[in-house]
């Protein structure tokens, strides 16, 4: 197994000892050990964050930021380190740019509907790509009809990237305009498992006054997220996919910017006074952040991130990606296997299709031996008629995954097309 | 043959697999005796929502004579191969019965057989989809009889 050369604080890279660590990994399905490969769906949870969750309900359980009685105070202190647990994880620049919601869908559902109230105007155009979630499609074409703006895409190449060649950085630009007010992109493919070129994009958006949302879904729980040095405006992720417990999404938002955008839900904790004729806003992050939270949920990612934060993040991206080249290599050795999706930057996800053999029936098949992937469209239909597909068998990998399971799946989709052929 | 009666023959067929792989071979065979439904009834109204997989699914009532009552005729086809098997006990057991009986028989075979996955309220497969389109249809004709 790879080892790493990080500072002595963080644990050496052992699959074996990461996967004791998930008792999930224990369980049998159809009397099969399980072998789990939709992580791009949903992570499993180490056992640090399923049980920082039930500690809270068991010994702090009490609303925050409302009473003055201890429990309060102690769930109150138990959120707001989470919230500096993911500031510095993603390197915020302050803690309440940090707005807790209950998943990618809702922060972009939040950006789309606050930012479409700030900005857009009839005829004004908001940018995405061909590789986006449903989440990072429906809420902007919502935006779009509410303001009588306009809905642009940024093509997608054989290869499953961005055409940059649409996007010329000087002369005629047909996608980034002088109408563009917003681009919102992923920073990695849910489908593909494509690596954007966030970064570059984002500067060039800059250059022309757009702001920039991303959807960082599939990045939380591979990459090393920097916000300052991508420069986006808005940044989006769930906890759920970063090992941490459903229900549970972050928005980062640059401080100057969460200012002067409007509230997306009223309610309790997001305000300052309340008049029958008129209510004032609660200072950032509170603002955003209407209700009662999901405390519990909170607590949970942050000790996700925390354990997360204990290894190293590199050995973690390069024990996925040895498991990606593996995976490759052998699924490719199958008659009639295409993998959708290859782009040289890419995570543990991969995506094929096999000549002759529906991925319903082969996600069941895999099903009784085990093996748990993704079938269908992946709430990304345009992206599937981009390839001409109707679904793809999608696997993809955590830190906790090893080479052996995915030989146990190249070795389960084998049966599986010998007994559909 | 009474629908439950047809039911219990599909159970005892299925009780002589004992693993998973000769019962899913099975049904996949099924599948492809499936009888063909005619071309120009697969459209788009035709097709069962809720699947992972597309389903066509067809009825017609087939009116009652003075010598037998009138009854329901299915025909239907999928783009898989496990879904196509499982319409095609479906029809075998629901196939040329009277509204009446589809309406009143409660489908228990499926569960018995051990592919009680296939009915669990998950948007991936779309098996209850067709079991409630097949009893509305014989709903719709319960009113002819």
């Amino acid at each position: 197994m790879s080892t790493s050369t990080s500072p002595a604080v963080q644990r050496t890279f052992d699959v074996e000892e990461i996967r004791a660590q998930f008792p999930i990994l224990k369980e049998l399905v159809h009397g099969k050990p399980l072998v789990y490969f939709d992580n791009a769906a949903t992570s499993q949870k180490p056992r640090r964050a399923i049980k920082a969750e039930s500690t809270y309900y068991a010994t702090i359980n009490a609303n925050v930021h409302r009473g003055v009685h201890t429990l309060s105070t102690k769930a109150t202190e138990a959120q707001e380190a989470a919230r500096e647990t993911v500031r510095a994880h993603i390197n915020a620049q302050h803690a309440h740019e940090i707005i807790f919601t209950c998943g990618t869908t809702a922060s972009i559902n939040l950006a789309a509907t606050s930012l479409g109230q700030l900005l857009l105007k009839k005829g004004d155009e908001v940018v995405i790509s061909g590789m986006e979630h449903h989440s990072n499609i429906v809420p902007w074409q919502l935006a779009c009809e509410r303001h009588g703006a306009v809905l642009k895409v940024i093509p997608i190449t054989d290869s499953g990237e961005w055409d940059m060649s649409a996007i010329p950085a000087r002369g005629r630009n047909d996608i980034l305009t002088d109408k563009t007010r917003i681009l919102a992109i992923s920073h990695v493919s849910n489908t593909l498992g494509t690596i954007n070129p966030a970064k570059k994009l984002i500067a060039q958006a800059k250059k022309k006054g757009i702001i920039t949302v991303v959807d960082g879904a599939q990045a939380a729980p591979h990459l090393k997220i920097d916000v300052q040095d991508l420069g986006c405006d808005l940044y989006a992720f769930s906890g759920h996919k970063a090992y941490g417990p459903t229900g549970t999404g972050v928005l980062y938002g640059r401080e100057e910017l969460l200012e002067r955008m409007p509230p997306w839900q009223g309610g309790g904790e997001m305000i300052d006074t309340v008049t029958l004729e008129k209510s004032t806003w609660a200072k950032l992050p509170f603002k955003f952040e209407a209700g009662t939270p999901h405390i519990a949920g909170i607590i949970g990612l942050g000790e996700a991130i925390r354990w997360m934060q204990d290894y190293d993040l590199d050995a973690m991206a390069a024990h996925e990606r040895t498991l990606l080249e593996h995976a490759t290599k052998e699924l490719l050795a199958i008659d009639g296997l295409r993998i959708i999706g290859t782009a040289k930057e890419k995570v543990g996800v991969i995506s094929f299709v096999i000549d002759g053999v529906h991925h319903y029936d082969l996600g069941t098949l895999l099903d009784q031996q085990g093996i748990a992937v993704r079938t269908g469209h992946h709430c990304t239909q345009p992206l599937m008629d981009r390839f001409g597909v109707s679904g793809t068998t999608r696997a993809s990998f955590a830190c906790f995954n090893t080479i052996a399971e995915v030989d146990a799946m190249v070795a389960g989709v084998k049966k599986g097309v010998k007994m559909l052929r | 043959m009474t629908l439950t009666q047809a039911q219990q023959e599909v159970v005892d067929e299925f009780a002589m697999f004992t693993d998973w792989q000769d019962r899913y071979e099975h049904l996949i065979e099924l599948g492809k005796d499936l009888p063909l439904i005619a071309p120009e009834k697969k459209t788009e109204e035709n097709i069962v929502r809720g699947c992972q997989s597309r389903v066509w699914l067809n009825a017609e009532y087939r009116a009652s004579t003075p010598l037998s009552a009138g009854t329901v005729h299915f025909t239907a086809d999928s783009d898989a191969m496990i879904t196509k098997g499982l319409i095609a006990l479906l029809v075998r057991v629901l196939n040329d019965r009277t509204p009446q009986e589809i309406l009143e028989t409660p489908l228990t075979f499926i569960d018995t057989i051990g592919l009680r996955e296939h009915l669990s309220p998950n948007r991936s497969n779309g098996l209850s989809a067709m079991m409630d389109q097949m009893k509305r249809y014989a709903l719709a004709y319960s009113s002819k009889t």
